[in-house]
């Protein structure tokens, strides 16, 4: 199967100090890389989930995916076109190709205007004048699961759930390759966070799209995911088959959340479970050797002075560390 | 339309200022059919009278009728309050728009002469656009305007600071929303209220300045008829008659007091938070 994203070394630094301040406090790099050096391949039909703890640079990635961000170095390519190197023309068929899902469901949909305008927005500002609006809206609201009289409703009248089901919606209006899920079931409860999770997994199966899903919920990953990426401080430190990564977690961080993860009834047991101590490193004061050593419970003094190596698996079970679990 | 009315109904000083303010639109724009005299008609034999049946508001020292003076009046004031008011609404939102959402450079200079326009008095500059092209009603719609708008150029500046950072911009940018459309259809209706409330309780500021302006002989020229002018010749007679600073005075006051009213009253109903209490 074909690649229909491929990131290679993509690194995405904001800015911390500005450059005066930087001056005064002798800070040679007043950057921070929120995302360091990550490859990924996703391909058609596939779902691809990013795991990790808050601030460890998930939605940066998305975001510099979506190209909303400025990479400053690494390569996105989307069905073979380099996306960080695009005229203006080229930019709108991609935008028309990718879609997004807000973490904010409601806060992503704008204020005044209706269900029914949200949706279809996306035909008026592509200029697609053949269609007509309003069998449009019905037509998303019933592949969502929306009652097609909600489309006179605003942003603040809809529930949690439905707002998201009109995110959806918005996101599959123009049949894109990829969507972008950016946290697709916070703030949902349990039952509503099922329904959503069915409806993507259907999405995915009647229209072959790819899904890039971004989570720290590890239930989710299990329900919808083909193959995980788990990322700690703007890296990758394990990525592989979702089934592979539960089953035999081979990263002592991966462990850990999978240590960590609450489930009433455990199906797939750990042999060794492994706590975590300690805070994550600030993004501003990198760790040392390998980047996850202050709280690993497994580091010797080779991690803190040397970078891991990259070991693989079976061929596709990637991850970096010096002592990788078995 | 109809549940806003019904709403400022509810509330007596609302509903006290909507009667002004319609009264005096009416009367401004009927003052041709109401008028029971042409207001620049000299009568010399009727000069400086009382208030009396003939006369409602007396007349002033060259005999014309108040009465119709006021009604006419009412007219300038309208005019440069919605003329002044307009042209400082939309110079101030598309100058806030270009600060609030461009870059660093373009929102600093743009303050720059926002805050260059507010450190002159309107009077100042008033007398300065007097003494270059000479008194006119169109000099004092432009010196109101420019100095009002700075009010309006900040809160759109401001407002769309804090919008622009929200996820369903970010939403349309990507997907790909030219930057015309971003401002004007999501960025716009959402900084219109307070806009729309400030402009309203700015229109009885116009009309005294407007008056201010004329009593310093800085606005519409002598025959015409205008609020400031007859309280500006109603000043050198008010030792032989107080009523020309009456007649002048009573629209300039209900007409502040009703846009006032209303304004606060849009305000309370625009406001989520207010409203309820209402």
């Amino acid at each position: 199967m074909n690649n229909i994203l491929s990131i290679k070394n993509l690194r995405v630094r904001f800015r911390t100090k500005s450059p005066f301040q930087a001056m005064l406090q002798k800070i040679d790099d007043p950057f921070i890389d929120a995302v360091r050096k990550v490859s990924l391949d996703i391909k058609q039909g596939e779902t691809f989930t990013l795991v990790g703890e808050s601030g460890s640079g998930k939605s940066t990635l998305a975001l510099a995916t979506a190209g909303l961000l400025t990479a400053k170095e690494g390569q996105i390519k989307f069905m073979n076109e380099d996306v960080t190197n695009m005229t203006p023309s080229q930019i709108m068929a991609y935008r028309k190709k990718i879609s997004f899902i807000w973490q904010n469901s409601i806060g992503s949909l704008s204020p005044r205007m209706s269900v029914g305008s949200l949706i279809t927005e996306g035909y008026k500002i592509h200029n697609l004048k053949d269609r007509d609006l309003k069998m449009e809206a019905d037509r998303l609201l019933k592949l969502v699961g929306l009652p097609t009289n909600i489309k006179e409703r605003y942003a603040h009248e809809l529930s949690g759930g439905q707002a998201r089901r009109v995110g959806v919606a918005r996101a599959i209006a123009l049949d894109p390759k990829l969507i972008i899920a950016d946290e697709p079931t916070a703030g949902l409860d349990v039952s509503v966070q099922g329904e959503i999770l069915n409806l993507l997994n259907k999405l995915r199966d009647d229209l072959g799209v790819s899904l890039f899903v971004i989570t720290h919920n590890l239930n989710i990953v299990r329900h919808i995911s083909d193959r995980t990426a788990v990322m700690y401080l703007g890296r990758f430190v394990e990525q592989g088959q979702t089934d592979d990564i539960f089953a035999k977690p081979r990263h002592p961080y991966t462990l850990a959340l999978l240590s960590a993860n609450l489930t009433p009834y455990q199906k797939t047991s750990l042999e060794n479970r492994i706590e975590l101590t300690g805070e994550v490193p600030s993004l501003m004061d990198r760790p040392n050797g390998c980047e996850f050593h202050t709280r690993c419970p497994f580091s010797s003094k080779h991690c803190d002075n040397e970078f891991p190596p990259i070991h693989t698996f079976n061929n596709h079970q990637i991850l970096t560390c010096h002592y990788p679990l078995n | 339309m109809k549940g806003v009315i019904k709403k400022i109904s509810s509330d007596p000083l609302g509903l006290i200022g909507l009667c002004l303010v319609t009264l005096m639109v009416i009367s401004a724009l009927g003052a041709p059919i109401f008028a029971p005299y042409d207001p620049i008609q000299l009568n010399i034999m009727e000069r400086l009278q009382g208030p009396s049946v003939n006369h409602l508001l007396g007349t002033d020292q060259l005999g014309r009728d108040l009465f119709s003076r006021v009604l006419f009046g009412g007219q300038v004031a309208l005019k440069v309050a919605f003329l002044t008011i307009g042209l400082a609404l939309i110079v101030g939102i598309v100058l806030g728009l270009i600060a609030g959402y461009g870059p660093a450079w373009l929102d600093n200079s743009i303050m720059l002469l926002f805050d260059t326009i507010r450190s002159v008095p309107t009077i100042m500059l008033a007398l300065a656009a007097v003494t270059v092209v000479g008194p006119s009603i169109t000099t004092v719609i432009f010196v109101v305007a420019v100095s009002s708008i700075p009010n309006y150029g900040r809160i759109v500046r401001t407002q769309t600071l804090t919008i622009k950072s929200k996820d369903f911009v970010k939403a349309e940018k990507l997907m790909g929303a030219s930057l015309l459309r971003i401002l004007s259809i999501h960025l716009l209706p959402n900084i219109l209220g307070p806009l729309l409330i400030l402009a309203s309780m700015d229109i009885p500021t116009v009309i005294a300045l407007e008056a201010g302006l004329s009593f310093l002989g800085m606005g519409v020229k002598p025959p015409t008829p205008s609020w400031g002018s007859i309280l500006n010749d109603g000043f050198s007679l008010i030792r032989n008659t107080p009523w020309p600073i009456i007649a002048g005075s009573i629209p300039l006051v209900l007409a502040t007091l009703g846009f006032t009213f209303l304004g606060e009253s849009l305000r309370d109903l625009l406001d989520p938070k207010l409203r309820k209490l209402l």
